[in-house]
C-alpha cells in the first residue's frame, strides 16, 4: 500500500540529538526550568509505565497497555492543559493522567481489575479511560458544546475560558463515532482539541490501512485546522497544544492535531508484535526516543548532575511506592456493586444482592465449599 | 490448492481454524474480514496463518470500524461473497448492531426472498479469562430475540470444527458465538457431524436435566461429575443452536427427568433462560417435579476481573440450584 498525498513535515523544537529549532509558527514558551519540569514528567511517566508492564508479567496486573515511547506526546499535551480544561483520555494515556494529578495506583487498579473507573471525571478535569475505540471523542465534543452553551469560552480571561481536549488513536480515526465527532464538533463551533496520537500501529494494522491522507489533513474536509507536530518532541506537542487550546478557548473552534509518535511496546502486554511488525522500524524509531533528546538538550546547556541523580532517585522510590500499592489495593467485593448500577436502585437488583449474600453466607456457614 | 487434511484432534481455536480453512479451500467466495485477523492472526490466533495461505485479497484486514466491518460484508454477500467476519470480542459488537439489526437481519424478508446475507459473525464471548472491560460479555440474548437472525454457539473442538463450516455453508445470516475461554481446551474432532440446528445430550443422567451452551457447557458437566459422588445422576444438554431453539431434546429430557436447571453466563433478566423456563413449563408442565431454575451473571455490568469468579456461575452454584431443584 502507498501513501500518494505527501506528508508535511510535522512541527519540530527540538531535535533527536538534543538542539533547539526554530518553527515560522509555534514556540516553546518557557525556559530552561520548565523544560526540566517537563523532563522529570517524562522521566517519571516512563517509570509508571515500565513498573505496570513488570506488575503484570509478576502476575499483579491482567493487562498492561505501555505508553512507551508515547510519553511527549501525553506529557506534552497534557502540561499544555490549564487546570479548568477538561481531558477525555483512552486507555493509554497515562502520561496525561499523571500530569492531570491522577494517583498512578488508580491506572494499576483499573488494569489489576479492582475496579472499572477510579476517579471523579468532574474533580480530576479527566474523563475515565474508556477503551470502546473512538467513543470518548464525542463525549468530549459534547462536554465542548455544553462549554459552549454556558458562554464559557472566548472572555480572553486565562482562567475562566475552558477547552476540551480529546484523545484517540490512529486506528480510532476510521470509526464512525470519531468522524462524528469531528463534523459535530465543526457544526457547532465547539471547543475542543482532538489530538491524535499517531503511533503508526492499531493493534496489528498500520497506518497506510487507516488512511490514504496524512491525518492532519483530514480536518480541512471537515473545517477546522489540522497540525502534525512531532509526537516525540515535548516542547513542539506542547507549544503546539497551547496553541491549539488557546484558539479553542477564544471560540475560534476545534483543531485536530496530529502527533506523529510510535508505539515502542507492544500493543498490550498479551500482544506479541513480532508477528507483523518489522523490529527494524522499531530501532528506527528509538533513535528518536522523547527522553533522549530532552536529556541531551540539559546536559548540553548545563543542568546539574545532581538534577538527574535526584531525579532517577525519585523515580526508583515512585516505582517501590507503586509495587507495594499495587498489591495492597483493596478486593473488589461484588455484594457492593449492585447498588451503583442505577442512581436509584430497584428492588429487583436489591433482591439479587440479598441473594448473593445469602449464596455466601451458606458457604461460611458451611465452613466447606464442595 | 489441495484440501487440507481434516484434523481429528484439537483446540476448539485450532478447530474453528481448521474448519475455516477447509470452507475456504472448498469454496474461493468465502471470505475472513476483521481487525487484526491478518498477519496477526486474531487476537485469539483463530485465523492464525490463513492470510498467509489464502492472501490479503481473502483474509482482510479492515480498518477499525465495526459497522465498516458488517457493512461492506452485506453488500459483498450481495455480490456473491460469503463473509465471515471477527468482531475481535464480545463488547465490540455494539458499533455494528445496527447494520447486524437493521440490515443483516432484515434484507431477507425486506427483498421477499431476493437478497441472501450469507453472512457468518464470529464472536468470541463470555468471561472468566481476567480481561478489562469490554472483553468478557454475553450478548448472545440481543441477537436471539431478533427477528431475521440465527444464533450458534459451539462448546466443543469438534462441533467447532464442523458447526463453523455449515453456518459458513448457510444462506441465511448466522451469529457464532466462541466460548473464548474455553478456545484453548482440547478435544477429539470425528467425522460425523450433528446438523447444526439440534440440541444433543452431551451426558445423559436421570436426577436433573441442565440445560446450558458455550463455555458453561464445561462448567456443566464438571457439575454432573461432581454430582456423582452425591449420587446424583445429572443429565446435561448443550443447546448448540440458540436461534432456532432445538427444543425436542430439551422437553424429552425433562419429562423424564421432572426437573430443569439452565445455566448461562449472561444476565438473568431475559437471558436465555427465561425463555426456555416458559416453553418447558408451556409444554411440560405436568412432568415438572420442581419449577425450572437459573443459573446466571447477575444483572449487572460485567465486573472487574477481580471480581468475576463471583459473578460467574461455577460449579458450586450450578449444584446449589440442583439441590433446590431436588428439595422443591
Ligand atoms: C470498538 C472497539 N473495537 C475494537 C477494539 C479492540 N482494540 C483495542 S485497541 C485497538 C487498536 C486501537 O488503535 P489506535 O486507535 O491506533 O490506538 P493505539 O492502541 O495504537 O493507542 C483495537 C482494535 C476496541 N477496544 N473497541
Ligand atoms: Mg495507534
Amino acid at each position: 500500500m502507498s501513501t500518494p498525498v505527501p506528508s508535511p513535515p510535522p512541527v519540530q523544537l527540538l531535535t533527536p540529538d538534543g538542539r533547539r529549532t526554530d518553527h515560522a509558527d509555534y514556540a516553546f514558551a518557557g525556559d530552561d526550568e520548565s523544560i526540566r519540569a517537563l523532563y522529570r514528567d517524562l522521566v517519571l511517566v516512563r517509570r509508571i509505565d515500565t513498573e505496570g508492564t513488570a506488575l503484570q508479567r509478576h502476575g499483579e496486573l491482567g493487562l498492561w497497555a505501555p505508553c512507551l515511547g508515547q510519553e511527549a506526546a501525553q506529557v506534552g499535551s497534557g502540561r499544555a492543559l490549564s487546570s479548568q480544561d477538561f481531558a477525555f483520555p483512552t486507555y493509554r494515556e497515562h502520561g496525561v493522567a499523571w500530569c492531570r494529578g491522577i494517583d498512578p495506583v488508580k491506572l494499576l487498579g483499573l488494569f489489576r481489575g479492582v475496579e472499572l473507573g477510579g476517579w471523579d471525571p468532574e474533580a480530576e478535569r479527566f474523563g475515565l479511560y474508556s477503551i470502546v475505540i473512538g467513543a470518548q471523542t464525542l463525549h468530549a465534543v459534547g462536554y465542548a458544546m455544553g462549554i459552549g452553551l454556558e458562554g464559557a469560552v472566548g472572555h480572553g480571561v486565562p482562567d475562566r475560558d475552558e477547552a476540551v481536549l480529546a484523545y484517540f488513536g490512529d486506528g480510532a480515526t476510521s470509526q464512525g463515532d470519531v468522524n462524528e465527532a469531528f463534523i459535530w464538533a465543526a457544526s457547532f463551533q465547539a471547543p475542543v482539541v482532538f489530538f491524535c496520537q499517531n503511533n503508526q500501529w492499531a493493534i496489528s494494522v498500520p497506518l497506510e490501512r487507516q488512511t490514504k491522507v496524512p491525518l492532519a489533513q483530514r480536518a480541512q474536509g471537515f473545517g477546522f485546522p489540522g497540525v502534525r507536530v512531532d509526537g516525540n518532541d515535548v516542547l513542539a506537542v506542547h507549544a503546539v497544544t497551547t496553541e491549539a487550546l488557546r484558539r479553542a478557548r477564544a471560540g475560534e473552534g476545534p483543531m485536530f492535531v496530529e502527533a506523529v509518535t510510535y508505539r515502542m511496546g507492544a500493543h498490550t502486554t498479551s500482544d506479541d508484535p513480532s508477528r507483523y511488525r518489522d523490529p527494524a522500524q522499531t530501532e528506527e524509531w528509538r533513535q528518536r526516543d522523547p527522553l533522549a533528546r530532552v536529556e541531551a538538550y540539559l546536559r548540553s546547556t548545563g543542568t546539574a548532575e545532581s538534577f538527574f541523580a535526584d531525579l532517577e532517585h525519585e523515580a526508583e522510590q515512585l516505582g517501590e511506592h507503586l509495587r507495594a500499592a499495587c498489591k495492597a489495593l483493596p478486593e473488589p467485593d461484588l455484594a457492593d456493586l449492585f447498588d451503583l448500577v442505577h442512581h436509584e436502585t430497584t428492588p429487583e437488583l436489591a433482591a439479587q444482592r440479598e441473594e448473593y449474600r445469602a449464596y455466601r453466607a451458606g458457604f461460611e456457614t458451611e465452613g466447606v465449599a464442595r | 490448492m489441495s484440501a487440507t487434511a481434516a484434523p481429528t484432534r484439537g483446540s476448539i481455536a485450532k478447530a474453528i481454524n481448521a474448519g475455516l480453512r477447509a470452507a475456504m479451500e472448498r469454496d474461493d467466495k468465502v471470505l475472513v474480514m476483521g481487525e487484526d485477523v491478518g498477519a496477526l492472526g486474531g487476537v485469539f490466533r483463530v485465523t492464525d496463518g490463513l492470510q498467509k495461505d489464502f492472501g490479503e485479497g481473502r483474509v482482510i484486514d479492515t480498518p477499525l470500524g465495526e459497522s465498516g466491518i458488517l457493512g461492506s460484508a452485506i453488500g459483498l454477500g450481495m455480490r456473491g461473497f460469503r463473509p465471515v467476519v471477527e468482531i475481535q470480542f464480545d463488547g465490540f459488537v455494539y458499533p455494528a448492531y445496527d447494520q447486524i439489526v437493521s440490515q443483516v437481519a432484515k434484507l431477507y424478508h425486506r427483498s421477499a426472498g431476493r437478497v441472501k446475507v450469507p453472512m457468518v459473525i464470529r464472536i468470541p464471548f463470555g468471561g472468566g479469562i481476567g480481561a478489562v472491560e469490554h472483553h468478557s460479555e454475553s450478548p448472545e440474548a440481543q441477537f436471539v430475540m431478533t427477528a431475521g437472525l440465527k444464533v450458534v454457539s459451539c462448546a466443543s473442538p469438534h462441533d467447532a470444527y464442523w458447526m463453523i463450516q455449515q453456518a459458513i455453508a448457510s444462506d441465511d445470516p448466522i451469529v457464532f458465538m466462541e466460548p473464548k475461554r474455553r478456545y484453548w481446551e482440547t478435544g477429539e474432532i470425528g467425522d460425523a457431524a450433528d446438523p447444526l440446528h439440534v440440541s444433543r445430550i452431551v451426558r445423559p443422567g436421570s436426577s436433573a436435566t441442565l440445560l446450558t451452551y458455550g463455555p458453561m457447557v464445561r462448567t456443566c458437566l464438571d457439575a454432573a461429575l461432581a454430582a456423582e459422588a452425591d449420587g446424583l445422576d445429572l443429565e446435561v444438554i448443550d443447546l448448540r443452536t440458540l436461534s432456532p431453539l432445538d427444543l425436542g431434546p430439551v422437553l424429552e429430557s425433562v419429562r423424564r427427568t421432572g426437573r430443569a436447571v439452565v445455566v448461562h453466563e449472561a444476565s438473568r433478566t431475559l437471558g436465555l433462560g427465561a425463555e426456555i423456563a416458559a416453553r418447558v413449563q408451556e409444554e411440560c408442565f405436568y412432568s415438572l417435579e420442581a419449577p425450572v431454575l437459573r443459573v446466571t451473571g447477575y444483572d449487572l455490568p460485567y465486573p472487574p476481573s477481580r471480581a468475576e469468579e463471583e459473578f460467574l456461575p461455577d460449579l458450586d452454584r450450578v449444584l446449589e440450584a440442583v439441590d433446590r431443584s431436588l428439595a422443591f
